[in-house]
């Protein structure tokens, strides 16, 4: 995965709740091979509604997706996290994210920005008044900043999963450092766990 | 003597395999690794990309299930895009050496469903696969859940995953169920309790005198959903009733090894003085039988009542929810839900499509008929269960009163095979998920237990049995 340091642009307000992973991608989308293409899968059946935010013109150079609470429930789908990145998002800010889904994102590049309620209503509000509003992620200092309306908040990222994003690093390839305790805890696991 | 534990805790620490230091990830060891065309050919790729291999693949099984059409299999897949990612599958685990259940094998089935009939799902396990409805394992007191792609490209190369260590969460259904109430309501109560996000980041454990009682199908299909409650994953203390269930079946332990194995799963209930970091219960003989009105599995209202208004919200995030779902259910708030007519009865998907399941839906439509202009689809969870319920003439009583008797697959429970629902078209399923869309563009869902299902298709209204009397 590409490293990624600091995020700067613009956001796109989707001012929902419990945005699942079949709005972000319909599952007919899933029935491809590939790793690339799924943007036009992203939010496809929202996107017929011509008044829906991914149409309108004022947020099409946003590269932050602000969304609400409980966002990337319901299936495992990484294509969720294609379609986001794919189409040109590079970080999502929401007060809670589905777990599969943020793991998802930290084997992409995709941030999470886990940010309190508080924060994203404001945030929610201010970018639905001002779409040119610039908005800075910090995946080193883990801040999030709007300078132009003077709000500041930090964000959670487990130390070795911020490295991961800082440096680029391949997960398997970092595990593979680990092989030997594999090998040893595969000696000690009882005989009768079944094999295929 | 040692901290005292909960079950996860338990199951958790035995499988670290490296422990992960200042908050991160502990490196934890996969016992069992479930794979299917959807969430795979992306990780095959990327072992050949970088010319690794599948470390275990004697811990790894693979099936076809999302993609498979429920008639006709004995012809190619007439949707191409569906039939070239079965056939990856296909090239896949044969380069990889890894075993696959195809379309028309007798051991094919919704992955979820043939792990545990098999016996491949057994007490303090660590079961992973590229699908949310992992939690299902978690019923034998296994430690079971979803991954993405790259996860499960990490666990072919590796055996193992990196992951946070979760919290716990107590659900306790302590009572008796009245009858006709079924372990999908019981479920259902609960999603509607703790909301789509209450269990993000931790680990149910189901218990109280209700759950005990609960068959292990019974006790899968609550662990089933574990996920609709955002939950990590869900698990039951294994006891004599798993033991039972395993005891025979083609991949459970024999001889000296059951004995050992037994002892080892009886030492595994969380300890009496464990705490856990959060406890919801609820009064059993409070549930009723439930219906979801809206479109996630939280928004669920007991069968006999009305539709919910918007205005019954106090929360504003909520009842701007409430209403955008009753738009797109086409309802009106205040409406009985005994009123409601629907087009489709859905019996299937890895929630509700094992042989008891078929049982309770059989029993409901035997002697009757299928309202008219309904249509119904009998989807069986694995080809075990299908020839099961074939045995007990189940599709018989099925075809009978009118039912569409298919062969196995996930079908219309994601819509990714031709059994869709149409625009506008409402169904009474026995899935999982009521999202937009879920089972074709446009489609109204509502999530029923097998029992409510059959009695609104003979009904042609929502329904219970008993209503039908
Ligand atoms: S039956 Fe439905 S929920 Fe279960 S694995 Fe298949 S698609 Fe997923």
């Amino acid at each position: 995965m590409k490293a990624v340091r600091i995020v700067t642009g613009t956001a796109l307000p989707l001012d929902r709740a419990d945005v699942d992973t079949d709005q972000i991608i319909p599952s007919d989308w899933l029935k491809r091979v590939e790793r690339t293409g799924f943007e036009k899968g992203l939010f496809s059946e929202w996107r017929d509604d011509r008044d829906f935010v991914l149409n309108q013109e004022q947020y099409a150079a946003a590269n932050i997706l602000v969304a609400g609470i409980n966002f990337g429930t319901g299936s495992s789908r990484e294509h969720a996290v294609w379609a986001i990145q794919q189409y040109g998002f590079e970080a999502v800010i929401s007060p809670r994210f589905a777990d599969i889904f943020r793991n998802n994102c930290t084997k992409n590049g995709l941030v999470p920005v886990t940010v309190s309620a508080e924060f994203n209503a404001a945030l929610m509000r201010a970018v639905l008044e001002d779409p040119d509003l610039e908005i800075t992620i910090d995946v080193e200092r883990l801040t999030v900043e709007v300078p132009a309306i003077g709000l500041e908040t930090s964000f959670p990222l487990a130390s070795g999963t911020q490295q991961r994003f800082l440096e680029g690093l391949d997960d398997i390839g970092l595990t593979m450092r680990h092989l030997d305790e594999i090998e040893a805890y595969e000696t000690k696991r009882p005989a009768w766990i079944p094999t295929s | 003597m040692s901290e005292p534990k909960t079950l996860s805790e338990k199951i958790w620490d035995r499988h670290v395999v490296s422990a992960g230091t200042d908050g991160e990830g502990d490196l934890l060891y996969v016992d069992l690794h479930l794979v299917h065309e959807v969430t795979s050919p992306q990780a095959f790729d990327g072992l050949r990309i970088s010319g690794r291999k599948v470390r275990r693949p004697d811990l790894t099984v693979a099936t076809e299930d999302h993609n498979v059409p429920t008639a006709d299999i004995d012809k190619p897949i007439a949707d191409e895009i569906s039939r070239l990612q079965v056939e990856t599958l296909r090239r896949n685990t044969s380069e990889f050496g890894v075993v696959n259940y195809p379309m028309g094998h007798a051991k094919q089935g919704i992955v979820h469903v043939i792990g545990p009939e098999q016996g491949l799902t057994q007490p303090g396990m660590t079961i992973v696969c590229g699908d949310s409805h992992t939690a299902t394992h978690g019923a034998f007191g296994a430690i079971a859940f979803g991954i993405g792609t790259s996860e499960v490209e990490h666990v072919l190369a590796t055996q193992t995953l990196l992951q946070a260590r979760p919290g716990t969460m107590a659900i306790t259904v302590d009572g008796e169920l009245a009858d006709g109430v079924t372990a999908k309501d019981v479920i259902l109560a609960i999603i509607g309790r703790i909301g789509t996000g209450g269990g993000i980041g931790k680990i149910i454990e189901y218990r109280g005198e209700v759950i005990r009682s609960l068959t292990m199908e019974g006790r899968m299909t609550v662990c089933n959903m574990s996920i609709e409650g955002g939950a990590k994953a869900g698990l039951i203390a294994p006891d004599d009733t798993t033991f039972s269930y395993l005891e025979g079946r083609e991949k459970s332990p024999v001889g000296a090894a059951w004995e050992s194995a037994l002892d080892d799963w009886r030492r595994l209930p969380s300890d009496p003085e464990a705490a856990f970091d959060e406890y919801v219960t609820l009064d059993g003989n409070e549930i009723a039988a439930q219906v979801s009105w809206g479109t996630n599995p939280a928004q669920v209202m007991p069968l006999h009542g009305a539709i919910p208004t918007p205005d019954s919200f106090d929360d504003p995030a909520a009842r701007d929810s409430a209403a955008r779902a009753l738009q797109y259910m086409g309802l009106v708030g205040g409406t009985p839900m005994r009123e409601v007519p629907v087009d489709t009865v859905f019996i299937g998907s890895c929630t509700n499509s094992r042989i008891e399941d078929l049982r309770d839906a059989a029993n409901v439509a035997a002697g009757r008929r299928v309202a008219s202009g309904v249509r119904t689809l009998v989807v069986p969870g694995s080809g075990q269960v299908k020839e099961q319920a074939e045995s007990e003439g189940l599709d018989k009583i099925f075809t009978a009163a009118g039912f569409d008797w298919r062969e196995p697959g996930c079908s219309m429970c994601l819509a990714m095979n031709p059994d869709k629902l149409q625009p506008a078209e409402r169904a009474a399923s026995t899935s999982n998920r009521n999202f937009e869309g879920r089972q074709g563009r446009g489609g109204r869902t509502h999530l029923v237990s097998p029992a409510v299902a059959a009695a609104t298709a003979i009904a042609g209204t929502f329904a219970s049995p008993a209503d039908l009397e």
